[in-house]
């Protein structure tokens, strides 16, 4: 099957002969055609990858030839709704605006949960990751990377108390890469330290089989500790020890990717805090990759503000490097994630790497006297230090039990406050066994002692050979469960929002299917906590259900606060009911070039009032820019801020055909005052029924605009042809009447 | 614990590295530290890496959980749970997929506590 642009994607069709779906690869992909210049439009790109073949560009790339450069690093966007169904629909979202790695978040309490989960139920800030879900979603995204063109890396957690069983399954399914790092299960979800660090072994020996990509821990250390930047010393030791220990496992360097956040954010002065940092770290690791995470220790609910410290971010990554570009939804920080803003994080990576290409050819980090040289050299410092201390209580283990991470001291202060765990304590404590002289397992991928010698020599480097080959030889060997549970599960849920499958039926969404949720920002000249409840009022007048507030600001105290509301709409639109405009047509050049050699046009062109903006006007005409001068126009352009009576006499003296008047400033709807003025001088000096009144501004609608008095109104994105094709086609009207 | 920067004090050792000194420092320090721990991974196993034996050998997340509980409860993890079933198959001519159903059922233990009991360690 093939998905086509203008086609939802059929999730019938995805969860239809699961049982029988293969993934066609294992393995990580990085993006293809990076180091190399490479022509983009108009432009000459450095650090730019091939281009994809379909794709949603930035807004702004329409003055651009609609180009959509592709940065560097992998792209990532992490999808968490609970159901994976809808998901599925985002993926294909973000895909086509530049994302090439879907991290899947898990369901909460998912890594206590000792075995793997079945079936398709709903999760709660993530799904459960299931054979199933995990099956579709990677059958779902082998058809979206065909229509964009690049191979989209599909990625989970190996982590928890069913570590390795998890890594076995994402094995077998095609899963391109995973979180695995043994420290977050000990210090973050309290699970058996012996446990854990035995288990990871197992689980990145499946993973380094099947190719994959490694991303660590560490960045979670960032953010818990109560003052982020001071745990930069013991973040380096941290992705130390996760990465050396993959790679005496057997996992190669340059799949091991270190999850790096840049630790502060703004009204602190995070550049000088977070590059040495950054550079530093790059430096120590500089044979792993780097997985650049967004700030989100403090992000609050202001989504503008956590865009530009993820911006600042990115201004890291180009400085440094990144071999992975995570990105943050700015809406984290007030609930969880939603489809638009998984976009939103995603576009802010492409449009900022994109803006900043090339940017180190001008631009060079002093690296090597001055302030960021001292500082990279104490972060290494403290960072051995803190490693030696480690070895001096003992090691790693006793280093846990006397509380040596996350504490909020800049090592080597200690401030008594870090996460301390005992040997023999947390989740799958006394589960650790060793294995017996005879022990035997015959299956690939096998971490440690295994005596397969005992039963067949020649199978000693492929102990699956006693098996006739495993899972990993012969998928046809694995058990797929489809369901469990007959009332939680992916049917039930897709019966009750089947009315906007197929159907003319719409309604709203944030994160799933018919959640009929909206948001709207207000300002009300309140204080803070009066605008609130008054918010939430009129969010309840309005009709919507379940309101609640979901951002404020203060303005001024005593002069008002932003509010941002979100709520249900208990409805549903109808969309064969509505009555659309049809799209207006636009002539061929061809066509409008011999009417206008047939009947010459002529027109006086100005913006009108005290407005100085004149480049909208001078797209609509100028040849250069594609405007009505090139189809044999003749035009009369007065200038700027040009009285509107000025226009009209301009327009008599010169016997125009039509008069081309551009408002930008909609103050007071001055725009539309200015229109209508225009109209009635027009009728005044007796030229309204053989002169066409056009108008444009970025805010114009076509319908305000007639119903002031003029002939049309041409909003953003218009160009010439749509001015030219309208002049063409009144004027043929105005003759037939006469 | 509770202890005031002493940074000053506690670099002196590493003032005069090199940087590239330095990074090998870090290194081997790393090393040092996850050593141990390779070791105790190399020769341990745990419930979780044995079900994953079971889910390769092409048992069923049920399947896999209902023979490794059997195996703890009769401390027989050590040997590996794969082995069981391996070793299961080849003594009573079943196919894997047979025998290690048969121990999910709580079947045909009593012979493969015999075997793995009374063998060697």
């Amino acid at each position: 099957m093939e998905l086509k642009q203008n086609e939802k994607l059929d999730i019938e069709y995805i969860l239809k002969d699961l049982d029988k779906y293969r993934p066609r690869r294992r393995g990580w992909t990085w993006r293809k055609g990076a180091g190399e210049k490479r022509k983009i439009g108009k432009f000459e790109y450095y650090e730019m990858t091939e281009n994809l073949k379909n794709s949603q560009p930035l807004p702004a790339a329409k003055y651009f030839d609609n180009i959509d450069p592709q940065p560097q690093p992998v792209i990532t966007t992490e999808i968490a709704s609970g159901r994976f169904e809808d998901d599925i629909r985002r993926m294909r979202m973000a895909a086509w605006h530049g994302a090439d790695h879907i991290m899947v978040i898990r369901t909460a309490g998912q890594s206590h949960f000792d075995g793997l989960i079945e079936g398709t139920p709903q999760g709660v800030g993530g799904i459960p990751v299931t054979r199933k879900q995990v099956r579709a979603q990677r059958k779902a995204l082998d058809l979206i990377e065909d229509e964009v063109g690049r191979p989209i890396n599909y990625h989970s957690y190996v982590s928890g108390v069913a570590g390795p069983e998890i890594a076995v399954m994402f094995a077998e399914e095609g899963v391109n890469g995973a979180h695995q790092d043994p420290q977050y299960n000990v210090l973050y979800r309290n699970i058996n330290m012996v446990r854990s660090f035995v288990d990871a072994a197992s689980a990145k020996k499946v993973m380094a089989w099947a190719d994959m990509a490694q991303i660590d821990g560490a960045h979670n250390a960032n953010a818990t500790a109560r003052e982020a930047w001071k745990v930069m010393p013991e973040l380096m030791v941290q992705h130390a020890i996760n990465s050396i220990f993959s790679v005496k496992v057997g996992m190669k360097k340059e799949n091991i990717c270190l999850s790096t956040v840049p630790p502060t954010a703004p009204p602190a002065p995070c550049m000088r805090l977070d590059l040495p940092y950054a550079v530093a770290l790059r430096e120590l690791f500089k044979e792993y990759r780097m997985r650049a995470q967004m700030n989100t220790k403090y992000m609050e609910s202001s989504t503008r503000e956590a865009t530009v410290t993820h911006v600042l971010n990115l201004l890291i990554s180009e400085l440094t490097s990144a071999d992975i570009q995570s990105t943050i939804t700015p809406d984290e920080g007030r609930n969880v994630p939603w489809h638009i803003y998984n976009i939103e994080a995603v576009d802010t990576a492409k449009q900022a790497l994109a803006g900043m290409d090339g940017l180190k050819e001008m631009v060079e980090i002093k690296r090597d006297k001055g302030e960021l040289a001292d500082r990279v050299r104490e972060l290494k410092e403290r960072a051995v230090l803190f490693m030696e201390e480690i070895l001096e209580v003992g090691g790693y283990f006793k280093a846990v039990e006397e509380g040596f991470f996350v504490d909020s001291g800049y090592y080597p202060e200690r401030n008594g406050d870090g996460i301390a765990r005992k040997i023999d304590g947390g989740v799958g404590a006394g589960t650790v066994v060793e294995r017996d002289k005879d022990y035997m397992a015959p299956v690939t991928a096998v971490f440690g002692y295994n005596n397969v010698a005992q039963y067949d020599e020649s199978a000693v480097d492929n102990p699956s050979k006693l098996i006739g080959g495993c899972t990993f030889e012969d998928p046809d060997k694995i058990i797929y469960i489809d369901e469990l549970d007959e009332n939680d599960n992916v049917n039930v849920r897709l019966e009750e929002t089947k009315e906007l499958r197929g159907t003319t039926l719409l309604k709203p969404e944030m994160e799933w299917a018919g959640d009929g949720v909206i948001f709207f920002t207000m300002f009300l000249p309140a204080e803070e906590r009066v605008a609130e409840f008054a918010a939430i009022e009129i969010g309840k007048k309005l009709g919507l259900v379940d309101v609640e507030v979901i951002h404020k600001e203060i303005m001024q105290e005593a002069e008002g606060t932003r509010v941002e509301v979100k709520g249900k709409v208990p409805f549903t639109i109808d969309t064969s009911k509505l009555v659309i405009p049809p799209k207006p047509v636009i002539l061929s050049d061809d066509e409008i070039r011999a009417e206008i050699e047939a009947h010459p046009m002529k027109i006086v062109a100005a913006t009108v009032g005290e407005d100085e903006h004149s480049v909208g006007l001078r797209e609509i005409i100028d040849i250069k820019h594609g405007g009505i001068e090139k189809y044999g126009i003749e035009c009369h352009y007065l200038g700027t801020s040009v009285p509107v009576e000025k226009l009209v006499d301009a327009a008599i003296e010169l016997n125009a055909d039509a008069i081309l008047a551009s408002t930008i400033i909609s103050h007071d709807d001055i725009h539309y005052k200015n229109m209508k003025k225009l109209h009635e001088l027009c009728i005044e000096k007796g030229i309204r029924d053989r002169v066409m009144l056009v108008v444009g501004g970025t805010q114009v609608s076509n319908e305000l605009a007639v119903a002031s008095g003029v002939d049309a109104g041409f909003g953003r994105g218009t160009k010439g042809a749509h001015v030219a094709t309208f002049l063409v086609q009144k004027r043929r009207e105005m003759r037939n009447e006469n | 614990m509770k202890r005031a920067d002493d940074f000053q004090e506690r670099r002196k050792h590493l003032a005069n590295l090199t940087d590239a000194e330095l990074e090998q420092r870090f290194w081997q320090l790393a090393e040092k530290i996850v050593e141990p721990m390779i070791d105790l991974a190399y020769k341990n196993t745990t419930p979780s890496i044995e079900r994953s034996v079971l889910l390769r050998m092409g048992f069923s997340s049920i399947e896999a959980k209902a023979i490794v509980d059997g195996a703890v409860d009769r401390g027989l993890l050590g040997k590996g749970a794969g082995h069981l079933v391996y070793r299961l198959s080849r003594d009573k001519n079943l196919s894997i997929r047979e025998a290690g159903l048969k121990l999910a059922n709580g079947e045909m233990w009593d012979y493969v506590v015999e075997v793995f009991k009374g063998g060697e360690r």
